[in-house]
């Protein structure tokens, strides 16, 4: 065939651009090919798809899709932490002359993908998946407001995820770091795929993560049961809101930055181009007005599923629900106001530094009044120490240090030392793993038995609490030393003997969080195959407050049989303490979404798109793209798109749970 | 909770071991204020996040399930005068550190020039500051002593108590240039300059580097920064002009090719002119200075006549940069300049090909048919009078 030819059907794609000549990649290939081959061939074997298709991929039920985040979020960790593991261990090696083993055109990559998959393909899906599965049960709606936009959401972001996986097989991924600065993200200094693979992974996730912001919000303002006023809401659905409006403002600028940045690399604009007129440090400045956000959009519904855990497990209501409420919102607010201190380095002048470092000072008040009052929720309680409140105690003790370090760098003279330094990666990995990461698992083993009608194995569950919090420990606290010594991020080799020590204690709590890691599969695993043993027949295992408790485990499809009432924040608390009786009679037939397949088709051409577009193979965008608004536009002519589950179905569905209630009794 | 108390023993076993925390215990009075920041702030956050994490342990100790002789108030949720405490406490310590904020940003302003050498001695106005010029390059540190007309690659020193004022520029992607010992980072960016003003005050070998990943060869982009007395600098001086070697624009655009591990490198005599082409991005004959290309478009700028302005860009420090769909990649041609009258730019310009008449006052004719992306504005542009 003529290279013209080959040019039109496969753009830069060759057979060049498979890593053959890596064998770490190659070993890789062959693990991932070989388990792929086998889940797919498990799957075939028992039949399972027409199942999943049915039952999962399509399925707009809001509980099922976060189900699907959550398990998108924790195959993504594997990922993100095998790129942690190699990351330390060549840091751990690289020392006296030594090259370490991965050369920098691999560790360059590696420590990218770390960054861009942890935060966007880990910490969001859990994030999101939580707050899917838990946000309408706690307000006593029966979907989101836009069920099938929640179908499609979840896909994009598994279309993101996908493009970024494939780039350690097909091509490479950007070696730029996860904010991928220009010029160095610029077509002159990177004019390979990686920068693609990063700008069309994060936009196709990006329209996910912002139309699932916006569902939410509109779920939380318009579909809360009667007598739920946004002050009787819980803490956890304050958060959701809080964090999915900063969501719908600060996405958009991810989009139009990494859209021009797209221009520059395609069409040759020069917004942050060295000459021209361009600036890079617009870029940098526009990036931190959504990054900034970011954290806090990980964060905050952290916070809520802290205040949820700590009111249950110490059977006690939240102490200073209002200033609580207020915190959030403030922290919203304030959110916005602080970004630049992620370069005070660049040059701004004094009196813009010290402002925005100063902003940033200020939200630490809120945060503090929040841990004063889980504070005093404990006080005066009744603690019991299962797994979401020991998850909850490690965050309150590691996220004062990490908050502390935090305010100590939003300081620009000390910024000034510090910034970029190994203390700052032991920063915000403190915030981050002390904060997003704990809240996940505090909420995973909390909202578990209400997602599956068992609880979580404690000794799995302990032992991965045990391993993963002294791996933190050991992990970061050296990194902390290193910075203090002036040690900078993203180094591939060091000539200091004397630092070596404290990579290899670094790396030695890497191999903890992973046996941390491997501890909760393990614990997924030995609970699934002890349900029986642990089986929650009552709907309400932690003797909990909220309205999600209110409905069996797990919730039938159309979560609550009647719309529950409400009078009081902790609804559910309330109404166990008022009597509440379950209504046994006058069901009538439940108006449901039908499921869809159009959001898998949409995500799955969107994502043909983004990779058409990053190997140059133009027909394979134009085609998809024109494919997409097809499918866009017929989907508005399915009129199949609800139905209602006959009186008889709730009626078998709720005496089958009186019955197993009675049984418990 | 005794494995944490063992964590919270490390850094003091660290303290103890001899390692070097240069960010600690830095050389140069800068680094040393900051120094005095990074502690003084940590103290006043321990003040709050110490009996906080107290509480913690003590509160979920006390309040165990199984201690039942502990208070239990299940409906117990509000406290106006606890609320008050909970709230104005951290209040108070970040007014504090507000205030130590505001100063401090604005006395160890990197853009401000010192006022004094050490604590109690103040700068000496009669002796002048030395002038460094710092350029980033991929991957090394080019630097130039304008006062002494030599130039170093990956070597700094100065003397102990002089004030040094830095101008720092890069010439392709954004670096940070820190050296722990002395003064905080700032960032080293092409076509713009920052500015960082410190002092040396003991006299030693310290560590420099780039402090923000630039690409493949970030590791090894480190340097020697020695503090000499000023017999030693002068010694200093003198070797790096015996050595000889002289950086011009011919041999800047050949040092300036991507280069891993670079040895250092010395130049006796310097083309003093170039750090002000460095920064403004035109070391290679014929490309127009930022510098006046900003002073054109003050001016209201060439209008649509400045599209013909440019050239096709042959030379590039990686490969010909050039996007799929975009325009042919070029640069702005230099006009007129002291060092380059009309018409003596660059040998490589040749004969026009296109026989358009001139366009503008003083703009030279572009040497090669216009561009695709150019010809289209032509088009629509309202013809010009001139």
């Amino acid at each position: 065939m003529s290279p013209d030819l080959l040019k039109l059907i496969f753009g830069r794609l060759s057979i060049d651009s498979l890593p053959l000549h890596e064998p770490i990649l190659v070993g890789t290939f062959v693990m991932v090919a070989l388990g792929g081959a086998a889940l797919l061939g498990g799957l075939t074997y028992f039949r399972l798809w027409g199942y999943l298709w049915r039952e999962w991929f399509t399925s707009v039920d809001h509980k099922r899709i976060g189900i699907m985040y959550m398990i998108l979020g924790i195959v993504m960790l594997l990922r993100g932490f095998a790129d942690a593991l190699m990351m330390r261990a060549q840091q751990a090696l690289a020392f006296g002359g030594s090259e370490g083993f991965l050369p920098s055109h691999h560790y360059d990559q590696v420590f990218t993908a770390h960054g861009v998959i942890m935060i966007f393909f880990v910490a969001m899906p859990l994030v999101t998946g939580l707050m899917n599965f838990v946000v309408p049960l706690q307000i006593g709606a029966r979907d989101v407001s836009f069920p099938f936009l929640n179908n499609f959401s979840f896909w994009m972001t598994v279309g993101g995820a996908v493009l970024v996986m494939a780039s350690l097989f097909i091509g490479e991924f950007a070696r730029t770091g996860w904010l991928a600065y220009p010029p160095l993200s610029n077509i002159g200094y990177s004019p390979d795929v990686g920068v693609d693979y990063y700008i069309w992974g994060l936009q196709v996730a990006g329209v996910g993560t912002t139309l699932s912001g916006i569902n939410l919000i509109c779920t939380i303002v318009k579909l809360r049961c009667p007598g739920m006023t946004m002050m009787k809401m819980p803490v956890f659905t304050w958060t959701a809101l809080c964090t999915n409006i900063l969501i719908v403002a600060s996405f958009p600028v991810l989009t139009v930055v990494l859209a021009l940045l797209t221009l520059d690399r395609y069409v040759g604009t020069n917004f942050f181009t060295n000459d021209f007129g361009g600036s890079p440090m617009m870029y940098v400045n526009l990036i931190w007005i959504w990054g900034h956000p970011e954290v806090y959009i990980l964060v905050l519904p952290a916070f809520g599923i802290f205040s949820e855990v700590t009111s249950t497990f110490s059977g006690k209501r939240l102490f200073g629900y209002t200033s609580m409420v207020y915190a959030t919102v403030v922290i919203t607010i304030l959110s916005y106001l602080v970004w630049l201190h992620h370069f005070f380095t660049m040059g701004s002048g004094a009196s813009v530094n010290s402002f925005f470092g100063i902003t940033t000072m200020i939200i630490s008040i809120p945060t503090g009044a929040k841990m004063f009052n889980w504070l005093f929720t404990m006080y005066r309680g009744r603690i019991r120490f299962e797994l979401p409140m020991l998850w909850t105690i490690a965050f309150m003790l590691t996220f004062v240090l990490g908050g502390m370090t935090g305010v100590l760098l939003a300081v620009p003279p000390a910024d000034f030392v510090l910034h970029n330094s190994l203390f700052l990666i032991a920063h915000f990995h403190n915030v981050i793993i002390g904060g997003v990461v704990f809240g996940a698992f505090a909420g995973i083993n909390y909202w578990f038995p209400k997602a599956f009608g068992f609880k979580l194995d404690p000794f799995w569950g302990k032992l991965s609490f045990w391993f993963w919090v002294t791996g933190f420990y050991l992990a970061f606290m050296p990194l902390y030393v290193l910075g203090l010594m002036g040690v900078t991020r993203r180094l591939r080799v060091f000539d200091d003997p004397s630092l070596q020590i404290w990579f290899v204690i670094a790396a030695i709590g890497a191999g903890l969080v992973f046996l941390g890691i491997l501890s909760m599969l393990m614990q997924f695993a030995v609970s699934f195959l002890k349900r029986e043993q642990l089986k929650d027949v009552t709907g309400d295992p932690w003797d909990a407050r909220t309205l999600e408790w209110a409905t069996s485990s797990p919730p039938p499809d159309y979560n609550f049989a009647f719309t529950p009432v409400v009078h009081d924040n902790d609804a559910w608390w309330d109404m166990k303490k008022r009597g509440y009786h379950r209504p046994l009679t006058g069901f009538k037939p439940i108006h449901m979404p039908s499921s869809t397949g159009t959001g898998v088709i949409l995500a799955g051409l969107a994502t043909a798109m983004g990779f058409g577009l990053i190997w140059y193979i133009w027909w394979l965008a134009a085609v998809s793209f024109i494919a997409m608004l097809a499918v866009g536009i017929g989907h508005t002519f399915n009129y199949h798109r609800d139905f209602d589950i006959p009186a008889d179905d709730v009626i078998r569905a709720e005496d089958a749970r009186t019955k197993l209630l009675a049984g418990a009794k | 909770m005794s494995r944490l108390k063992i964590l919270a023993l490390l850094p003091l076993a660290v303290a103890l071991s001899g390692c070097n925390y240069v960010v600690l215990a830095p050389a140069g009075d800068i680094a040393a204020q900051q120094r005095d920041l990074v502690i003084i702030s940590t103290v006043l956050m321990l003040l709050i996040v110490v009996p906080v994490m107290a509480l913690t342990v003590l509160f979920a100790w006390r309040y165990r399930q199984s201690n039942i002789s502990a208070r239990y108030e299940p409906e117990w949720d509000h406290s106006t005068s606890l609320e008050l405490v909970i709230w104005s406490a951290p209040l108070l310590i970040i007014i504090c550190l507000g205030a130590l904020t505001w100063m401090g940003t604005h006395l160890l302003d990197p853009y401000r020039t010192l006022g004094r050498i050490k604590a109690e001695h103040a700068v000496d106005q009669s002796k002048a500051p030395l002038e460094v010029d710092v350029v980033a390059l991929d991957w090394k540190w080019l630097f130039i002593y304008p006062d002494y007309g030599i130039a170093t690659v990956n070597d700094l020193a100065a003397p102990v108590d002089r004030p040094i004022n830095f101008r720092i520029t890069a010439s392709s992607v954004m670096n940070s240039f820190y050296i722990p010992a002395l003064a905080g980072q700032i960032y080293a960016m092409p076509g713009m300059e920052t500015k960082l003003h410190a002092v040396v005050n003991h006299t030693g070998t310290y560590r420099g580097f780039s402090a923000n990943y630039s690409g493949a060869g970030f590791s090894g982009m480190h340097f020697n920064f020695q503090g000499l007395d000023d017999k030693g600098f002068d010694a200093w001086i003198a070797s790096a002009k015996s050595a000889g070697g002289s950086l011009g624009r011919a041999e800047y655009l050949q040092l300036e090719k991507p280069s891993q591990n670079e040895p250092v490198h010395r130049y006796g005599t310097i083309d003093s002119d170039l750090y002000r082409l460095i920064l403004n991005m035109c070391v290679e004959t014929g490309k127009m200075c930022q510098s006046e290309m900003m002073a054109i478009d003050a001016k209201g700028g060439n209008g649509h006549e400045g599209l013909n302005n440019t050239l096709p860009l042959a030379y590039d420090k990686y490969a010909r940069r050039g996007t799929v769909f975009g325009p042919e990649p070029t640069f702005v041609a230099g006009t007129c300049t002291p060092d380059a009258p009309q018409g003596k730019t660059t040998a490589s310009i040749t004969a026009p090909v296109d026989t358009a008449p001139l366009l503008g006052a003083g703009l030279k004719r572009p040497t090669f048919a216009p561009l695709k992306s150019s010809s289209f504005f032509l088009g629509l542009r309202p013809k010009s009078d001139s």
